[in-house]
């Protein structure tokens, strides 16, 4: 079974700390990892391969320095990683994005399975993964949260809906974007890791995919950003100590009379 | 033709509330163009009394594509059947919900059209003179907010969470038409199949579309004190939230979880306890209308989003205001 992976590099916001003036993000110091939500699709792809038996290819649409994420997914079990990378990808949106990922999907080759994440923590958008699918014409599922079976020629899958789990089942080669239930993504391993630093990870420029220059990069994208704001996150609410009989006494006493103002209650 | 459209959405035959919560985003931008707002549904067995709904609560038009076909929500059917509609009728701008259909549909509609997708706006707005659709959105866990336009190409199309906006009042004297549109057989795609439907997960329940969300964190120490929260949520028609901590912990299933990694959620309340507030479980709670916070840490980052918060032991502060709020509803009756 042949599977491939498309990941993002993102800033790591685990241990980012809010400025208390401001109310914003400290963004410092901030490094980049693998978008936390691909990294279920990665060990979903490692899994099946396993199982199956093929290979799993991870690539990226990005700067050099993602590289660096490609290797971290070789040093957790992928087989190969490439690189996607060209200025002229700058500024693209989902639509453009899914059109390139896709272009070099079909450059890959041969595949059963594409598994993505749900989407990615800094554009939060989860709009790559359908258009990707919509791009290659293959069956999608998203939000799936368990793999029940695979045969020859077809997946089943369930994936995760506003009140159950819708249960589908669709011919391959497929699309899947995953959510955290999937799996519990391993940590990479001493022998990973030594084959992740030896692994050549090509590049692949958009004259490489022949791709369709008007569908590219901030040109090729239909949504334009006109304006961004930073938005004080803090509300400066009323806050009450609790200590004591009394004060948790008083402290409910004034939560009540909130939701009252509020008509909450 | 330069309408506005909403997509709505049914679950066996009934529409869900988010149907009419678009047609109030909608509504709003129709008047400003001055121009109808229509509303989109594909389905099965949904009744005329159902789809008139949808013109009292603001909707000029209603297409309607019915066929058993239709009756499950298949993207790769519903993405071609949409996407033909739009090559019919081409519409000014199409709102979706941001649910697990709508985020999957749009997407997808959005590549066959060759136009522009933005993804969870919080405002919507007509530009003066050029008609052009401002989107709003968050973005990097909510700590920027982009203003996005789609210039150069039609229809604009946004999604919106469900609860982000009210639904308007029924109003019984509106009139609008009722449109049922034939489902073309070369628009089926039956690639993909729906086999089943699990409903077994105990309290299974949808918190992104919850008016009131009672979540629990770390500092619920045990997954048996949930009760307490349950308790709490009860006064309030509420449901279970959960932070990542407690989920990873096995106290609450993942379909609780609030935050980057789970959902992100925009009750009018959100009530939490026990959750010190990473960045991304904010990210997940920024929308909501009201938050009350309950923690121990007075320096806890939940403290600085929170409207109301109670700095304090949790096991001490909840068992009295349930009591309280038990005692509140009797002196209310």
């Amino acid at each position: 079974m042949n599977i491939i992976i498309p990941i993002k590099q993102v800033p790591e916001t685990s241990n980012v700390k809010m400025d208390k003036e401001t109310g914003t993000m400290i963004r410092e110091g901030v490094v980049s990892v693998i978008n936390p939500l691909d990294l279920y699709a990665i060990e979903a792809g490692i899994q099946l391969k396993e199982q199956f038996g093929g290979k799993v290819t991870v690539f990226t649409m990005g700067p050099q320095a993602a590289t660096k994420a490609l290797k971290e997914a070789i040093a957790m079990g992928c087989d190969e990683g490439i690189l996607i990378s060209d200025r002229k990808f700058a500024g693209a949106d989902t639509w453009a994005t899914s059109y390139t990922l896709s272009e070099a999907i079909k450059h890959i080759g041969e595949y059963d399975l594409v598994i993505a994440g749900e989407r990615a923590t800094d554009g939060d958008t989860g709009q790559v993964g359908p258009g990707i699918a919509a791009w290659l014409d293959i069956p999608l599922a998203t939000y799936v949260s368990k793999i029940d079976e695979v045969t020859k020629d077809s997946i089943t899958v369930e994936r995760l809906v506003e009140d159950g789990y819708q249960i589908l089942q669709m011919p391959l080669p497929a699309l899947l974007t995953v959510i955290k239930e999937i799996s519990n993504p391993r940590l990479p391993t001493l022998r990973g890791k030594k084959k992740a630093r030896v692994s050549e990870v090509p590049v692949m420029s958009a004259e490489d995919l022949k791709l369709e220059e008007s569908y590219i990069g901030l040109k090729g994208s239909p949504t334009k950003v006109v304006k961004i704001g930073y938005p004080k996150v803090t509300r400066g609410g009323k806050i009450v100590k609790a200590a004591g009989d009394e004060g948790v006494n008083e402290a409910v006493e004034g939560l009540i009379k909130f939701l009252e103002a509020k008509e909450l209650i | 033709m330069s309408y506005i459209w909403t997509i709505a959405e049914q679950s066996k035959g009934k529409l869900r509330d988010v149907s009419f919560e678009l047609l109030s985003r909608g509504r709003k931008l129709a008047d400003k163009m001055d121009t109808k707002l229509c509303s989109v549904l594909l389905g099965n067995n949904v009744t005329d009394e159902t789809l008139q709904e949808l013109i009292y609560r603001g909707a000029d038009e209603v297409y309607y594509i019915e066929d058993a076909r239709l009756e499950n929500f298949i993207v790769e059917t519903y993405s071609k059947v949409l996407s033909d509609l739009i090559k019919e009728y081409h519409p000014h701008s199409i709102l979706a919900a941001a649910t697990s259909s709508g985020r999957t549909l749009m997407p997808h509609v959005a590549i066959h059209v060759k136009t522009g997708l933005t993804a969870d706006c919080t405002e919507l707005d007509i530009e003066e003179g050029t008609n052009n659709l401002l989107q709003t959105r968050p973005a990097i866990g909510g700590n920027i907010m982009a203003t996005i336009k789609t210039p150069d190409h039609r229809p604009q199309m946004a999604t919106v969470r469900p609860k982000s906006s009210r639904p308007l009042p029924l109003d019984k004297s509106r009139v609008g038409k009722i449109i049922r549109v034939a489902l073309k057989d070369e628009l089926v795609d039956s690639r993909v199949k729906m086999v089943g439907f699990r409903k077994d997960v105990e309290e299974f329940v949808n918190i992104e579309e919850a008016e009131v969300v009672v979540s629990g964190g770390k500092g619920m120490k045990k997954q048996e004190n949930f009760v307490l929260l349950r308790d709490l949520a009860k006064h309030f028609d509420g449901v279970l939230g959960a932070s990542r901590d407690a989920v990873d912990r096995g106290w609450l299933p993942y379909p609780h979880q609030v935050g980057l990694s789970g959902k992100t959620v925009s009750p009018k309340l959100y009530i939490c306890a026990g959750i010190s507030g990473s960045i991304q479980h904010l990210a997940g709670i920024k929308t909501s209308e009201y938050i009350v916070a309950i923690n121990q840490d007075p320096d806890a980052n939940i403290f600085q989003l929170a409207d109301f918060g109670i700095v304090g032991n949790l096991f001490e502060v909840i068992p009295k205001l349930n009591a309280r709020l038990e005692a509140y509803k009797k002196e209310a009756k």
